[in-house]
């Protein structure tokens, strides 16, 4: 599917209440287009639980189903389960969640899930931090990014250790699907979901989903700052079937300052903490593109 | 109706197989194990069809027994002691999204000290969930009161959780004679499954769970608190129902022994009610007016029930398997409210703690004791500590 031909329906609707320019509510209202009308939607409590079905509004136009925090991916399964066990083979059941929510207290039941190959999608909307309880540090925030339980004090300023690489967790699931998603890249993002929707089994997609008011950056700069992610290598767009992985687009070599300069969150980052970053994603690339190329087969 | 010899945990899983559950996530716990084992095998020889989800943990398996439920099938899981505390968070969920999800409880003290024997302190903290709880005394009515509990929790009046609690030990792991139900037998007492609330379903969105704001909470929570106050009534039928169909009574909310013309009555749960009705017998034979209450209903707690029949009586102790330390057994403060403005003095047992024995003789010591209160008036000690070293009973 080209993007001018998503359908014109909203299944996630206007009226929701995130805030302008969110990456999550971008990636769910064009996600929820492709995955369509039979679709049951699993929440955590979350930034997007909150802005899309506070009662009695839901955004929603399709089946929401919410239980706690960190257990988004077996609930997903559950329900998947008993559909199946009702002779439903065809609707789709999506977790969304968010970092905190799947790379921290939520991993356990994600790694559960994944094992035993759940027919479910799980997305994680990665805004790089708890943002509902208020920007706080979570296992997915950057190097150097201050957070409210990382701020930036008189000896001690940022996040001290670098982001989990989730993706490559999942991957070593040997899930029939894990993909990483943007939603600066809204073509390469239609073409997952589409792919993920078609595929039965366990499928992980984890967007790169700006937040303005967490990453301290101009509403209107999030696309900007979604394309800088991949130039500079921050986030890699690739995606794994099957245990083949395919790198679906190359970083320009971007200098990672350039991606920094844009977000307060990163402001107060000394020189040698930068090129401590720059290093990193070099690093990390150079280990993405190797494993591309080893399971390319 | 086939008559075997079963365990307890047999007991359960035979029950929930019967009730031709759909959906079941679980993982092992000592003593429980042996539930999730055996419906295993139930879906593995064909005898069961039903969706096995094999989970990394009791927080989510009941987590994902409230989403199948959520999404229109009949559920069930079992756990015990740490793997309850595990799933704690989820509980009210179930509860509180108004889904009947039924639940055997292998009851096993909590640590530390790490333990694996009966004790009731795992549940005890579960006691405001807005779970539905009855205590088992054997492993028939262990059998029986799982498909009870589908009826009761299924029931559209009700629409709650229902957990089912059997001793440790005493009855997961020890063989009785049970009589298990056919297939048609069942079928007629637990009807096909329709869910008594909202489910995800694609052909008519639902949301099941959202984020609600102060102005609607007091409403949702009077609704679950009416929904439990109804449960009493609902269970008198249903046991009636049962009866009639399958000719044992357990008595619904409570069931009284002896009370009637009883000087001192004595109110227990699980396994310690069997030991206390042999000695109820005995005492008797030798003249003593005494009556025991089995309380099997813990959540709703059957308040009036009590209050009509310790009315009656000079004495009244309570055995507790549990402590709320520093305050007395759960039992004993539940109890003194429903003898609150009464004059009968009410006494605490407490003992039984980590699957420490209780014999005749320590509730022969109990009647006495309560004997010679009812004589004299006076309270020798409002809470004593049964066979502990060290302490003076």
């Amino acid at each position: 599917m080209k993007l001018k031909e998503m359908p014109d329906e909203e299944l996630f609707t206007r009226g929701h209440t995130a805030c302008a320019g969110c990456g999550a509510a971008t990636a769910v209202r064009n996600f929820m287009k492709i995955l369509g009308k039979d679709t049951i939607v699993v929440n955590p409590a979350c930034c997007l639980l909150i802005f899309g079905a506070t009662y009695p509004l839901v955004a929603y136009k399709v089946p929401l189903h919410h239980v706690a925090f960190e257990n988004t991916a077996v609930c997903a399964a559950g329900i998947s389960r008993a559909i199946r066990m009702q002779g439903n083979d065809h609707t789709t059941v999506v977790g969304i969640a968010g970092d905190g929510g799947t790379a921290d207290i939520g991993i356990q039941s994600l790694s559960g899930c994944a094992e035993r190959n759940e027919d479910m999608i799980y997305v994680m909307y990665d805004n790089e931090a708890y943002m509902n309880t208020g920007i706080q540090r979570s296992g997915s925030t950057p190097f150097g990014a201050w957070t409210t339980t990382t701020p930036v004090g008189k000896v001690k300023a940022g996040k001290e250790n670098f982001k989990k690489d989730m993706p490559q967790i999942m991957m070593a699931h040997n899930v029939p699907y894990v993909a990483t998603a943007s939603v600066g890249h809204i073509q390469d993002f239609i073409n997952k979901f589409e792919k993920a929707k078609k595929i039965k089994g366990f499928r992980y997609i984890q967007i790169f989903t700006p937040c303005p008011t967490g990453w301290r950056h101009d509403t209107a700069k999030t696309m900007e700052i979604c394309k800088l992610a991949v130039d500079t290598g921050m986030w890699t767009l690739y995606e794994c079937e099957n245990g083949k992985v395919t790198i679906n687009r190359k970083p320009k070599g971007t200098p990672v300052a350039e991606y920094l300069k844009l977000q307060g969150r990163f402001r107060h980052m000394k020189e040698a903490d930068i090129q401590k970053l720059q290093d990193w994603v070099t690093k990390k690339w150079q280990a993405d593109e190797k494993l591309a190329q080893c399971k390319s087969a | 109706m086939v008559k075997k010899v079963v365990t307890g945990n047999y007991a359960a899983a035979y029950g929930a197989m019967r009730a031709r559950v759909r959906m079941v996530a679980a993982y092992p716990i000592t003593p429980q194990t042996f539930i999730v084992e055996h419906i295993s095998e139930f879906i593995n020889n064909g005898e069961l069809d039903c969706a096995y989800m094999e989970v990394e943990s009791e927080h989510s398996a009941m987590s994902a027994c409230v989403s199948a439920s959520a999404a229109g099938v009949r559920t069930f899981t079992a756990t015990s002691s740490q793997g309850l505390a595990l799933m704690h968070e989820i509980l009210p969920i179930a509860s509180g999204l108004r889904l009947p999800v039924v639940m055997a409880v292998v009851n096993r003290a909590i640590a530390a000290p790490i333990n694996i024997w009966v004790e009731h302190n795992d549940i005890m903290p579960e006691r405001d969930s807005g779970w539905i709880q009855v205590f088992c005394d054997n492993n028939q009515e262990v059998h029986d009161m799982v498909l009870q509990a589908f009826r009761i929790a299924e029931d559209k009046r009700v629409a709650l959780p229902m957990a089912v609690n059997l001793d440790a030990f005493i009855l997961s792991h020890t063989v009785e004679p049970v009589d298990l139900s056919e297939p048609e037998e069942a079928d007629r007492f637990v009807p096909k499954y329709v869910p008594p609330s909202p489910t995800l379903d694609t052909a008519d969105p639902k949301a099941v769970g959202v984020f609600v704001p102060p102005e609607y909470m007091m409403e949702a929570r009077w609704n679950m608190d009416k929904a439990m106050r109804e449960v009493p009534k609902v269970a008198e039928e249903v046991n009636s129902a049962f009866v009639k169909q399958f000719g044992r009574n357990w008595g619904g909310m409570i069931d009284p022994y002896m009370v009637d013309d009883a000087d001192v009555v004595l109110v227990t749960m699980g396994t310690v009610s069997s030991t206390a009705h042999e000695v109820v017998d005995e005492l008797r034979a030798e003249g003593k007016k005494v009556g025991l209450v089995k309380l099997r209903f813990w959540r709703p707690y059957p308040t009036e029930q009590i209050r009509k029949i310790v009315g009656k009586a000079k004495a009244v102790g309570v055995f507790d398997r549990a402590v709320s330390y520093g305050v007395g057994g759960p039992s004993y403060i539940e109890l003194r409210n429903a003898a609150y403005g009464l004059s009968v003095p009410v006494m605490d047992f407490i003992g039984g703690l980590g699957g420490k024995d209780v014999s005749s003789p320590d509730i022969r010591f109990i009647y006495e004791r309560l004997l010679e209160t009812a004589k004299t008036g006076k309270v020798k000690k409002d809470i004593t500590w049964i066979n502990t070293r060290g302490v003076e009973q």
